[in-house]
């Protein structure tokens, strides 16, 4: 069955314009590579049990990157670049594929912990007696790059930075490629770290419950503001052409910024829907991007009861924390029910029945909306 | 490619000047825009000459719209965009699906490193309004905001060639019929982080930058913003006026070398020259002009000039480095470079690069020295070419 | 000093032991490339106030740990 694709663009220009853009393609998981806070890296069962957090913030569970990374390489590499790299690699490998045809990332805060280090010691020092390495290695485009120097892949190699959009962006780009070269594999990975000076800031701005809070197991207990701070990197290799094993088919996303109200948000959610010919009660599960913090949490609410018609949901935050790129988390989740057809325990509660198709709806802020169809191959 | 893009607008504000008008007098007068850092306060002014903006934030945010403690950043490229919108006719029209594609490397540093200033001693200080910007994204947002673009908007970051492969995306945004109007293009505003990064590389020149000499001694950095607005066919027939161009071909390729180094060879660069001129359907002699990623660095001038030999021997178009006028503006290049790529179809005009004196012993062509008009101006390639070897050309076409 | 390169360097799994006095430092030796000199130069100037002028000396004076020193050396003794 082929489903279009519809891109970007419910428009908030007028009342009216309601109508997606479709572009005729679909595109599938092949594999993933996935640091995360949970257990999800490498050949390990399907979300066993739940790791969880202490209050403030979940930090990704690293694996020993020497087995993924050169030694040459890695004295340079922040914590972020190795868990680029090694999401990858990994990724990579369970595809079985040497050399992607192109390598995009989306990164909303990029290098950090380099960033942070170099602006230290440049406003510490005074400008004087700096080295380069941090600032080189600082660039958004430094997983990136570093893949495919370490590939010597000389594909298309393209990097997104776009807050809560950043890797709906690159996942963009990669379906536009697959559009113009269906049989194309390509890696594309969304990754966001937190830093000590990140979580610091963050805080101060109001983002996450305080040392009070329960951590990632009471994240969504009672009416508190606030979340808890995430991490992850996770890369798919995606293609057009669909083989045996692929695990999932992502048949239609969007985008949609800044809506102005409550029911611009329920009629966008409505009218993609609609450009898929589907009904509410088509879709097996809804992942939703609750966070905790009762201010966003209500969209969430009014969509699942007003437009969606109270089906089967569970939430991922639990699991990953918040940041701006945890969609790549969330498409990963669906992809992995979509293969095991059921939801495991440690991330709630599903339907009784086989999942086949399932509705990924997430908003950083209120700001950026983005919503995913995927089904089962 | 399949259905044309067509450029409608050109905005761009640089060194040489605050709009498309004021950049090319400073080019027919040779006049660069490159001298003593007076804007940014740091302790290499005096020492290490670049391209500001000669504007200051008070100026800049009255013109943009803008309060004046937002990033200059953000300024920068509210006052490109707004000009490329306008001058595209795009006010006029209604209803049209409009995206936003923008590029840049660092954001709202400028107001993060005054943050860290009193962040760092204690860090219950420092004026959290200061870092709300900081994102590359937020940046983005703040000009999209201010034009009211919100069909599509995201941003792009891959060092030197982030703007150019906005372009890229832009029209292939329009190609897949997504959107019917992209604004294009990208920005940076000198800050303390870029300069001293590039100083700890010393790729810097003390004097000014000497693109394509042989006794080229670094690179000069400059700062601005450079958009493009693109238009599916049918957007041009209802504006109505003449476009400047065609984007006829574009290509993204990675050098997979070294971090910063360019490979000797040029292979990424190469590519995607070779790339882009295959999406256009040309063949190397027909382009009349080619803006040099050019930016007097040791290093990228041999492998883009090894490049070019490669593919266009014994052939060579007319070539030149604008960043001879401009100094190298990082994330706002590849969109700076275009605008002046259309401008150079539209008018029949072939930019110099300025102070090259010895040519490069290496290289069997010399870049174009003087300014020439009244030249016949068929089809250009634009370079861009960064950190982590990310390589991006594109094609503009009559 | 093979302690400060190991630090400057960020050489993990590697002893100053590791490292022999006339062991190339770049390419085929220890590995090192054209970023690593530019952290050298800085170490230089940090522990031994030593600012390489002419960065074309870069490969002669970084060419292994024995050559570093004896650069060192010999900008004390003129100094002193």
């Amino acid at each position: 069955m082929d489903r279009g694709l519809p891109l970007g663009c419910p428009t908030g220009v007028t009342e009216t314009q309601t109508a997606l853009t479709t572009v005729s393609m679909q595109f599938y998981i092949r594999s993933s590579g996935n640091i995360s806070p949970q257990n999800t890296f490498g050949q390990v069962p399907f979300l066993a049990e739940a790791v969880v957090s202490g209050p403030g913030k979940f930090s990704c569970l690293e694996p020993d990157y020497r087995q993924y990374i050169d030694a040459k390489m890695i004295r340079r590499m922040s914590r972020i670049i190795k868990m680029g790299v090694a999401a990858a690699q990994e990724c990579l490998k369970a595809a079985g594929l040497q050399m992607p045809d192109a390598i995009i990332t989306g990164t909303a805060y990029g290098c950090l912990e380099d960033t942070g280090l170099f602006l230290t010691k440049m406003v510490e020092q005074q400008e004087e007696l700096l080295t380069p390495t941090a600032f080189i290695q600082s660039t958004h485009n430094t997983v990136g790059a570093q893949i495919a120097l370490m590939l010597q892949c000389h594909n298309y190699n393209n990097t997104f930075v776009h807050r809560g959009f950043s890797f709906e962006s690159a996942l963009l780009d990669a379906a536009m490629l697959l559009g113009e070269r269906p049989a194309s594999q390509i890696l594309v990975g969304g990754l966001d770290e937190i830093t000590g000076y990140s979580h610091e800031l963050l805080s101060r701005l109001g983002l996450y419950k305080g040392a009070g809070s329960r951590g990632s197991a009471g994240l969504f207990s009672g009416q508190s503001s606030g979340t808890i701070g995430g991490e992850g990197a996770c890369f798919f290799v995606v293609t057009g052409s669909r083989r045996e094993g692929d695990w999932a088919s992502v048949d239609a996303m969007t985008t949609f910024y800044k809506p102005d109200s409550m029911q611009t948000t329920c009629r966008y959610v409505d009218s993609f829907l609609d450009s898929q010919g589907l009904a509410p009660a088509d879709i097996d599960l809804v992942i939703t991007g609750r966070n905790g913090d009762f201010r966003g949490d209500e969209i969430y609410r009014h969509l699942l009861k007003d437009v969606l018609g109270n089906p089967c949901h569970i939430p991922y935050k639990h699991l990953c924390g918040e940041y701006p790129t945890s969609t790549a988390f969330a498409i990963w989740l669906a992809a992995r029910i979509l293969q095991s057809g059921s939801v495991p325990a440690a991330a709630g509660t599903g339907p009784a029945k086989t999942i086949r198709r399932v509705l990924v709806y997430n908003h950083y802020h209120n700001i950026h909306h983005s919503l995913f169809m995927l089904t089962a191959c | 490619m399949s259905a044309p893009v067509f450029i409608a607008g050109l905005g761009v504000v640089s060194a040489i000047g605050n709009n498309v008008a004021e950049c090319l007098t400073a080019f027919q007068s040779q006049q660069a825009g490159l001298g003593s850092i007076t804007h940014l306060n740091t302790i290499h002014s005096g020492q290490l000459p670049a391209g500001e903006v000669k504007m200051d934030n008070d100026a800049l945010a009255l013109k943009a719209g803008l309060p004046p403690h937002i990033s200059r950043t953000a300024l920068l490229s509210t006052i490109a965009a707004r000009e490329a919108w306008q001058d595209a006719g795009l006010h006029r029209l209604r209803g049209l699906r409009t995206g936003f594609v923008s590029a840049n490397t660092v954001g709202g540093m400028d107001k993060t490193e005054h943050f860290f200033q009193q962040f760092l001693p204690d860090h219950r200080h420092g004026r959290l309004r200061e870092i709300i910007h900081h994102e590359c994204g937020s940046i983005t947002e703040l000009t999209a905001d201010q034009l009211g673009i919100r069909d599509y908007i995201t941003t792009i970051s891959t060092a030197c060639s982030s703007s150019a492969n906005a372009i890229a995306f832009g029209s292939r945004l329009i190609q897949f019929n997504a959107v019917d109007v992209v604004v294009a293009g990208g920005v940076d505003a000198l800050a303390r982080f870029t300069l001293n990064g590039f100083h700890t590389l010393m790729i810097l020149d003390h004097q000014f930058c000497r693109p394509f000499d042989d006794n080229r001694k670094g690179l000069n950095l400059g700062e601005g913003a450079g958009y493009v607005v693109l238009v599916s066919q049918k957007v041009a027939g209802l504006l109505g006026q003449t476009m400047y161009c065609r984007l006829s071909g574009y290509a993204n390729a990675n050098d997979a070398y070294h971090q910063t180094a360019s490979s000797p060879e040029g292979t990424g660069s190469f590519l995607a020259m070779r790339s882009a001129l295959e999406m256009s359907g040309l063949e190397p002699g027909d382009i009349d002009y080619i803006n040099l990623h050019g930016t007097g660095t040791q290093n990228n001038d041999i492998a883009e000039g090894t490049a070019i030999r490669r593919l266009f021997d014994p052939n060579y178009p007319k070539m030149s480095s604008t960043k001879s006028f401009t100094g190298h503006t990082l994330g706002a290049s590849g969109g700076m470079e275009a605008v002046f790529s259309a401008l150079s179809i539209r008018h029949g005009i072939i930019y110099p690069s300025l102070r090259l004196e010895t040519p490069m012993k290496e290289l069997p062509f010399v870049p174009q020295t003087k300014f020439l008009k009244d030249v016949p101006v068929n089809h250009v390639l634009s370079n861009s070419f960064g950190f982590g070897g990310n390589c991006t050309s594109l094609v503009f076409s009559k | 000093m093979k302690r400060q390169i190991i630090e400057q360097l960020n050489m993990q799994d590697i002893t100053p032991e590791d490292i022999g006095d006339d062991q190339p430092l770049f390419v085929e030796g220890l590995g090192l490339d054209s970023i690593d000199a530019l952290e050298l130069i800085v170490l230089l100037q940090q522990h031994y106030k030593i600012k390489l002028s002419n960065a074309d000396d870069g490969p002669k004076v970084f060419r292994s740990v024995r050559t570093m020193a004896e650069y060192i050396m010999a900008h004390q003794a003129q100094n002193a």
